[in-house]
């Protein structure tokens, strides 16, 4: 089997829907001859053309914008934005526009844009470029959002996200493009060839909308989180000795209850993680719905480990960045509940 | 649907790497030929500034036209050491960055007339809102190199306290706002605090800078309609360098009109001037200056100049245009042009030169080795970093304190870090 890093995952996954479909568009800030500030989408100008791989003006607005009316006229856009902190100009255009055009038309309109945007810390990005906005546009009818943690489940679900008629915003962990990150920066990097889901098809494949995945089954607690704390969840599940199941949410809307919650009555405890600041952050989504659904198995409350509630700080990227410290901590602390 | 040949346009620059660099595009107009109108003149009567390019600055090296400001030998040496300074500045800190030292950098090599020139130009309570590439103006206003420094490090003595990217200064003293690392978001901002500046009845303008590529943005065109509603006292500068990160400016649609039209159809007044000439810089924004403050409203600048370093250290600009780009631009290099002119008029000589060249990049030296006294990435002394949680709100309200005391206790190593919905 191929081994892929995540960018190489993505490159190829709109490759494949750029040959099989000729209504593929993809279009963003230096997406084209440069082929993206992360190499997403190099050699595909060169591949598919500087009309079907079209770099934008500095417009994120006028991207999704443009995207939008592009989809309801029979194209398939993938729209880039080069960094997820760089979305809030596209703001109102996904909210308004995006999310609800096919409900006020009685879906006679509709447009299957997909934004593709790279999120998340650590990098030394500073507050410009670390955000992970995606409980924003959870909160937002009409819109699917995706966060994969692995290369396998990046292509498979951008195939699908680019294939729904829905629009999807497919947030990329940016971290973990080149390998999984444990949390630890003073580690040497990890390329993704050791990791099982560094191994993926060059052909199609689709991993599903709305599935989460257990990617480590435990029974005496329950981790749900998603992105690049799959991987900092997993370590910190490891250096406890605590039998600890992990669930990749993948899919942040629509959400895969079933799975979440057939896990924390398996094992009746469980901690929410995300990178992205607590107060009013998707891990309170989760919470309440483990809460009513799992409530009578429940041996412990809830725990949320998350960033923390300011603006991303480039010197104290490691003191904000819920690694794995804090995830140790954590399941301690919920094992410590009688 | 896609299925028929596309006749959608797609701009695209006259040279990739591997090609001639051609700059043919760019229109051009010698040094003086451009007649210098009255503050008070219409805006329709004085269209022609958005499509001319005002030069001082002649072949010969010597300052011709309506437009010379006659500026004084010494001021002009004053000039050339601040832009001097600016490149040694920036020539120091991306070898630092390329050291691992600092996370990341941005030089203005090529571009320093561009915010010395509207510096000189400018009064003390006049408000600057910079892109990223205008630090210059901090220099020029006041902050010291060193402070700049610790700034890049976010070390002790940073004055953003570890908050922000390198090169993400401000200066409340100076009078030069937060640098924003999203684009095109201070331009509004100009605006409205010319606007206030009109509404308390004082002469301060407001002048903001961006890019070519930033002139898509939505917020340059809110900024324009503000700015023409009012008449808000402001100079609106766009730094046309010709590349966004690997765009040409065409991409921004700069290829059919200048972006100094770009106010036109508002009744706002472009004037495209050479940014590499650091007079004709001076003598255009004196003369948007002097019509903001006596009423005139705001005037669109486009300086015509060439980024010669790349975007940032974030990207090798090799890969996206000819390597020797920069030797065939038109406009060549500021530093080099006052130079040659103060040489020209007997003021100056490369001797001279390259003893301030040699005092500049000891000075830039000694400001490093005091900078690193105040902590680097790597050594100590540090910030404490739980001052990250100060200045989110004026008051710190309970949530945070509490994560404050989680992180803490997490970072000395013994607590909880998560919320079992205390808070």
């Amino acid at each position: 089997m191929p081994q892929m890093n995540m960018i190489e995952a993505i490159r190829s996954a709109l490759d494949i829907v750029m040959d099989q479909d000729p209504n593929v568009v993809i279009l963003g800030e230096d997406v084209g001859y440069f082929g993206g500030v992360f190499r997403c989408t190099d050699g595909l100008q060169r591949k598919y053309g500087d009309h079907r791989v079209i770099d934008a003006p500095i417009a994120e607005g006028g991207i999704i914008g443009a995207a939008i009316g592009m989809g309801v006229n029979g194209l398939r856009p993938v729209a880039e934005i080069q960094f997820a902190d760089y979305i809030y100009p596209g703001f109102d255009q996904i909210v308004s526009e995006l999310a609800r055009l096919r409900y006020r038309s009685c879906g006679e309109f509709f447009s299957p844009v997909t934004i593709r945007t790279p999120c998340g810390g650590g990098i030394r990005g500073g507050q410009t470029h670390s955000q992970s906005p995606e409980a924003i546009f959870a909160h937002v009818s009409g819109i699917k959002t995706v966060m994969p943690s692995n290369p396998y489940d990046a292509k498979g679900l951008l195939i699908s996200a680019i294939e729904t008629d829905d629009p999807v915003l497919f947030f990329e962990p940016k971290r973990i493009y080149n390998g999984p990150f444990d949390g630890d920066p003073e580690k040497p990097a990890v390329s993704w060839s050791a990791h099982p889901k560094g191994e993926v098809p060059d052909g199609y494949y689709t991993v599903p909308i709305g599935t989460a995945e257990v990617v480590r089954e435990g029974s005496e607690m329950t981790i749900i989180t998603y992105g690049t704390l799959v991987h900092v969840a997993v370590a910190a599940a490891e250096a406890t000795g605590v039998d600890v199941e992990i669930v990749d949410v993948r899919s942040i809307a629509p959400l895969d209850t079933e799975t979440l919650v057939a896990s924390v009555n398996k094992t009746g405890r469980c901690m929410i993680a995300h990178e992205a600041t607590r107060f009013g952050g998707y891990g309170a989504e989760l919470a309440a719905r483990i809460q009513k659904d799992c409530f009578w198995n429940l041996e412990a409350p809830i725990g949320r480990i998350a960033g923390w509630d300011t603006p991303y700080p480039h010197a104290f990227e490691w003191q904000y960045f819920p690694g794995k410290k804090r995830m140790v901590a954590g399941i301690r602390s919920l094992m410590e509940v009688e | 649907m896609a299925t028929k040949k596309s006749r959608l346009y797609i701009p695209r620059p006259m040279a990739r790497p591997g090609d001639e660099p051609d700059f043919s595009y760019l229109d051009l107009a010698d040094a003086g030929t451009i007649d210098k109108p009255s503050i008070n003149a219409r805006t329709r009567d004085i269209e022609y500034l958005s499509s001319g390019l005002v030069r001082i600055l002649d072949d010969e090296h010597r300052a011709v036209g309506p437009w010379n400001p006659g500026i004084d030998a010494a001021d002009l040496q004053i000039a050339l050491r601040w832009m001097l300074l600016n490149r040694a500045f920036d020539k120091r800190m991306f070898q630092i960055q390329r050291q691992g030292r600092i996370s990341f950098y941005m030089e203005a090599a090529g571009e320093e007339a561009v915010s010395i020139g509207a510096a000189m130009a400018l009064r003390a309570g006049d408000m600057c809102f910079p892109s990223y590439r205008n630090q210059g103006l901090y220099m020029y206003r006041g902050v010291k190199l060193v402070d700049m420094m610790c700034q890049c490090l976010s070390n002790t003595k940073d004055m953003c306290k570890g908050r922000q990217l390198p090169i993400m200064y401000h200066s409340r003293a100076g009078n030069v706002f937060s640098i924003s690392g999203n684009l095109a978001t201070q331009y509004p901002h100009a605006v409205g605090w010319a606007m206030a500046s009109a509404i308390k009845g004082e002469d301060h303008i407001a002048v903001s800078w961006l890019g070519d590529g930033s002139t898509a943005e939505a917020d340059f065109h809110h900024a324009l309609t503000f700015a023409a509603v009012y008449q808000a006292p402001v100079i609106l500068n766009v730094v046309n360098n010709q590349w966004a990160i690997s765009t040409f400016q065409g991409t921004a649609g700069g290829e059919r009109r200048p972006f100094a039209a770009r106010g036109l159809g508002l009744g706002i007044p472009g004037i495209r001037v050479d940014g590499n000439d650091l007079l004709a810089v001076y003598a255009v924004t004196l003369w948007a200056a002097d019509r903001a403050r006596r009423g005139g409203g705001p005037t669109l600048i486009e300086n015509v100049t060439y980024r010669a370093g790349a975007h940032s250290t974030s990207d090798d600009p090799t890969k996206y245009r000819p390597k020797d780009e920069w030797a065939a631009f038109p406009l060549g290099d500021p530093v080099e042009r006052l130079k040659q002119h103060l040489i020209a008029e007997g003021h100056w000589s490369e001797d001279k030169q390259s003893a301030l060249e040699e005092e500049l990049k000891a000075k830039v030296l000694a400001a490093w080795k005091e900078a690193q006294q105040y902590g680097t990435m790597t050594e100590g002394p540090f910030l404490d970093a739980a001052t990250m949680f100060d200045d989110v709100y004026a008051e710190t309200p309970y949530h945070l304190e509490s994560q404050r005391r989680r992180m803490r206790a997490i970072e000395s190593g013994n607590g909880d870090s998560s919320d079992g919905g205390t808070s």
